[in-house]
């Protein structure tokens, strides 16, 4: 393999990593869908909101990383898939950026639109959001009717380099059942980690309010878990039933000013995401894992309160303190998620798989070979993506700081 | 697919609208940020609960603020790609890593920080919530930094080379990129910009509390504080923007030549104070370039070269050529005409097509390799006019003048105008109460009893926004019609939507950035009504 493929896979890696992590955090989405039907009274709306308030901004700022990050990275994919599902990327910046003033707007005297115009604003980002982002993302698989061809900056008049070859603009894609099925299980999926993450800030908390929600919360919880397990695993079958494309690189013809596999035939193949898993065996196991950690978390969530269930009993555990699997049961359900969806973005980018097809024509298809930065940029940014580590070490350790402190009043 | 000039008309409609208006936003944040942390620094030192209360308060305006610049911003960088596909193809491989550092140093600093700051007090010690302060403070200005790297790269495309064989720039030196003399400038021009605006709301605002009798110590140590930040960053902010009037000299003379109205040079170029450009005018008619004027003599000249005699060229004599210039290299050399430059960019872009069907051949055994680098050769020779080859008229070649012009007579007369009024602020603040004219009762630097001062302090607020997006009307219409100099004009920038589309999600932009606008006024207006005692925390 040679240096620029590694640091192509390196940031396909990356992206997806991204991509998973938002997932996890829209937690924050499914949690702003709970507040009506869950809150009950406006102290709880106010709690729940406290509870999201402090952590939006973190969600939002992965999106727009997520964003840069694959700008920087594959250009290509961001001038195909923006410049093309005009409509799409439109609605899912509308229903996101409503949600920056929202939370800070709707608490605030004068504020125009009134309380309940925000708190519908902020439901409209948690229940769209979660669902629009989902469809793009399941366009990675199901593919997408564009036309690229770098050429065209040659043609006077005509010199745009990629497009739609359809009018709806995104829109279609909002109609393909799988990249819906994809979306509502990620809306299942956020709502899951709300209900998780509200039960364990209320236990947090205290306060007649916070039990009440809590409370609702459990109950809400189990079909909402059951909802996402099911959902995810219909998506897994479609996925690996699922026809997909792949290059052809140990026939492309060696390329001048590029890699082999950017001229590599693109081939469709039948199961196209199951071989990838199985022949690079570690994204299986990280599938696997995830969806172990998804339904441990689960199960220590809703079967595990206070060592009443059998297991428990068995372990030994004092039954009047809290069972370990519940009481992490956000962060082990979280990262299983984060494994899950980061096996299943990897899966459509590796092993020289197609990750963005064309079905104008399969031979437009994006690749890492054909969308990807230049081996110098892909060099500076692997440079930079060194300091992660330290952003995500200072964000923990600044919410370590502010979480050690019960955060008994409402903010928002 | 056929491009409309209707589509590209709409898409830099859509991008300016929201440009200018996250540039409501941003300043505000940039300044107001480190004088928070200025003031809250003095509260560290102090322990006086007073300064808690200052912070707070100019805490709670930061964060209203803070929310729409967010929201604005993100629509900006999705745009790129939504409304201008082409060109992020053709640049992304330089300025997708701005971004991305951006995202990840910046954004994250800024919004992680920002929650301590704001939800952190009481929660965390006072050196780690002073710190989150300063942090949010620097991530903005961090933030600042790559963006206006990348759009300083887009005035003067530097640290990069073409690649044919993928039909985009490719970064080849970072360091190049990064710190561009453009993007130094861009940098401390808009930045100094930021913290002067800052402090001219926090004047305004106190000052209407003084207006109100109220709030007095309050306002007027926040006036104090604000007053030496400001003078000290308007005293930079001007030294920055000559410099920029001098790069944009060396690397854009179309951009200075239309921020002047200029269209005929001479050894020696007079400076035009205040004008009226004449409409009748055009670069190759006899019509006086000004209805009325008055220019101080050579001074364009000296500002631009230090030399009362050197050659500043017009409009005209851009398009005409033949003239003798100084090269960003430092060499010197003769200005290419107008239609030279055409041809020379339609043999690039010939060159360019050429070179990729040869190209597909030899890959595919023809033996071509050497038509392969005789057309490379061809194409690296004329690819620095490769976008005057998208054009036929010289009059595309030309930024709207009047706009360039009127924005940058705005900005300029304003700047002169802070200056002033930073200066009688600070004497007006520092004096304060203190009896400097004995027969006077102190009446003379008295505050509250000089309320024609407190009047035009609330009226500076408005102006210093309108300063800010002048400046930025100057520097991006003045770019027209490229989006990134000499190599890609904006009607081969766009994306493949019609025009209609863009003009729907235009107004769609608009009706919810002004609601935003009305709705966060309202609420600052609220917040300033309560005042530093009636924020609870
Ligand atoms: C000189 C300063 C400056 C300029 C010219 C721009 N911005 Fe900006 N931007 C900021 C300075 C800034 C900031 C000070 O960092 C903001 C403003 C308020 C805020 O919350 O952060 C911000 C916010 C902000 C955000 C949200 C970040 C967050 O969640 O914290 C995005 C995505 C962008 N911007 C993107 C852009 C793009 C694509 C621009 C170019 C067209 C742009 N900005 C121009
Ligand atoms: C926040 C400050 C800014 C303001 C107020 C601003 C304003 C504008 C305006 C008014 C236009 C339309 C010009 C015209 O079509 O006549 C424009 C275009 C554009 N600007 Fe900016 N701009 C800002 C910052 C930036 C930055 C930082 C970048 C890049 C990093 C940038 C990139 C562009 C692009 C790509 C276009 C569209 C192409 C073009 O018309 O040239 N702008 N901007
Ligand atoms: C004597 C003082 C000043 C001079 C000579 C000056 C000069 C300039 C020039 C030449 C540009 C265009 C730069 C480019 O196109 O790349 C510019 C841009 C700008 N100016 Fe000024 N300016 C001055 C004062 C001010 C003041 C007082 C403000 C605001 C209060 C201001 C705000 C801006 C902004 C926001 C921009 C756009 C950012 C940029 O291009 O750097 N300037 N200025």
């Amino acid at each position: 393999m040679t240096t620029y493929h590694f640091l192509q896979l390196y940031w396909w890696a990356l992206v997806s990593l991204l991509g998973a992590l938002l997932v996890f955090l829209m937690f924050v989405q499914g949690g702003q869908t709970l507040l009506y039907g869950t809150a009950k009274n406006e102290n709880q709306r106010n709690l729940l909101l406290t509870i999201f308030g402090h952590k939006w901004e973190i969600t939002y700022t992965t999106l727009i990383t997520f964003g840069g990050a694959a700008f920087a990275s594959f250009p290509l994919f961001y001038s195909t898939s923006f410049g093309g599902a005009y409509w799409l990327w439109i609605l899912i910046l509308l229903v996101f950026v409503v949600q920056a003033f929202s939370y800070e707007f709707r608490n605030k005297e004068h504020n125009l639109l009134g309380k309940r115009a925000y708190d519908a604003l902020l439901m409209i980002n948690g229940w769209l959001g979660t669902i629009l982002l989902g469809v793009a993302v399941g366009s990675f698989f199901t593919g997408a009717n564009f036309n690229v061809d770098k050429m065209n900056i040659t043609i006077q008049s005509a010199n745009i380099i990629s497009y739609w070859t359809n009018d709806w603009k995104g829109l279609e894609l909002i109609c393909n059942p799988i990249n819906i099925l994809l979306g509502v299980t990620v809306l299942f999926a956020a709502r899951t980690l709300g209900f998780l993450y509200t039960i364990n800030q209320c236990r947090r908390i205290g306060g007649e309010d916070a039990e009440q929600l809590a409370q609702r919360a459990g109950v809400q919880l189990k079909i909402s878990a059951l909802g996402f397990v099911v959902l995810f695993v219909v998506f897994v079958y479609d996925l690996f039933m699922m026809q997909g494309y792949r290059v052809n690189v140990a026939d492309a013809v060696n390329v001048i000013g590029g890699q082999p596999g950017a001229s590599g035939r693109i081939i469709p193949e039948a199961h196209v995401y199951l071989h990838n898993m199985l022949q690079v065996p570690w994204i299986m196991v990280l599938l696997v894992v995830g969806v172990i950690m998804v339904l441990v978390g689960l199960a220590g969530a809703i079967f595990c309160t206070h060592g009443r269930c059998a297991l428990c009993k068995k372990c030994g555990i004092d039954p009047s303190s809290q069972c370990p699997f519940n009481k992490h049961a956000f962060y082990i359900v979280g990262f299983g998620v984060v494994f899950a969806v980061w096996a299943i973005l990897l899966s459509a980018g590796f092993n020289d798989t197609a990750y963005y097809p064309s079905l104008f024509d399969p031979q437009n298809s994006l690749t890492l070979y054909n969308s990807s930065s230049s081996l110098y940029t892909l060099k500076v940014m692997t440079y930079v993506s060194i300091a992660v580590p330290f952003v995500v070490w200072y964000i923990a350790y600044a919410w370590s700081k502010m979480n050690a402190n019960k955060g008994d009043k409402t903010d928002y | 697919m056929l491009l409309t000039q209707e589509l590209v008309t709409a898409s830099r409609l859509q991008f300016g609208l929201t440009a200018m208006y996250h540039w409501l936003f941003v300043p505000l944040t940039l300044g107001l940020g480190f004088l928070i942390a200025i003031m809250e620094t003095k509260y560290y030192i102090s322990k006086d609960e007073f300064w808690k209360k200052t912070t707070q308060f100019w805490s709670r305006i930061f964060a209203i603020n803070f929310a729409c610049g967010v929201a604005t911003g993100i629509i900006l960088e999705f745009e790129f790609g939504t409304n201008w596909s082409n060109y992020s193809w053709f640049v992304g491989d330089i300025f997708g890593a701005p971004l991305a550092i951006e995202g990840i140093f910046a954004f994250f600093m800024e919004s992680t920080f920002f929650a301590v700051m704001y939800f952190g007090w009481g929660k965390v010690s006072k050196g780690f919530h002073l710190t989150s302060t300063w942090l949010t403070a620097c991530g903005a200005a961090i933030s600042a930094l790559w963006i206006l790297a990348a759009n300083a790269w887009m005035q003067y495309p530097a640290g990069m080379q073409f690649n044919p064989a993928t039909a985009r720039s490719e970064m080849v030196n970072f360091w190049a990129v990064a710190f561009s003399p453009v993007a130094i400038n861009k940098f401390s021009h808009s930045v100094t910009f930021g913290f002067v605006l800052g402090s001219i709301v926090v004047i305004g605002i106190s000052s209407w509390y003084l207006l109100r009798n109220r709030d007095q110590k309050f306002a007027r140590k926040s006036i104090k504080y604000a007053s030496v930040f400001g003078l000290i960053s308007c005293i930079l902010l001007c030294t920055s923007g000559h410099k920029s009037a001098v790069t944009v000299s060396r690397y854009q003379p179309m951009k200075l030549a239309a921020m002047e109205g200029l269209y005929n040079g001479q050894k020696g170029t007079p400076l035009v104070g205040v004008g009226i450009i004449n409409p009748a005018k055009t670069w190759n008619n006899n019509e006086q370039p000004y209805l009325f004027n008055i220019s101080i003599p050579k001074g364009l000249s000296i500002l631009t070269n230090c030399s009362a005699n050197s050659f500043v060229p017009g409009i005209s004599d851009i398009i005409n050529g033949g003239y003798e210039y100084m090269a960003p290299d430092g060499s010197t050399k003769v200005a290419v005409p107008f239609a030279e430059k055409v041809k020379s960019g339609r043999i690039a872009i010939k060159a360019l097509e050429v070179y990729n069907q040869i190209k597909d051949q030899t890959e595919r055994g023809a033996n071509g390799q050497k038509f392969l680098d005789e057309t490379k050769k061809v194409f690296d020779e004329n690819f620095e006019n490769f976008g005057y080859g998208y054009m036929k008229n010289p009059e595309e070649s030309i930024p709207p003048v009047a706009a360039t012009f009127y924005s940058f007579r705005v900005m300029i007369c304003l700047a002169a105008y802070f200056l002033f009024f930073l200066i009688i602020s600070l004497l007006m603040s520092h004096k304060d109460g203190q009896a400097w004219d004995i027969k006077d009762d102190g009446k003379r630097w008295n505050l509250e009893k000089n309320k024609w001062f407190l009047v035009i302090a609330i009226i500076s607020v408005p102006l210093a926004y309108i300063c800010g997006e002048c400046g930025w009307l100057v520097a991006e219409i003045g770019r027209q019609p490229w989006t990134i100099q000499n190599l890609l004009p904006v009607n081969a920038a766009v994306s493949g939507v019609s025009a209609s589309n863009v003009y729907t999600t235009f107004i769609i932009f608009l009706v919810l950035f002004t609601t935003l606008l009305i709705a966060e006024l309202s609420i600052i207006f609220r917040q300033i009504g309560k005042g530093p005692d009636g924020i609870k925390w």
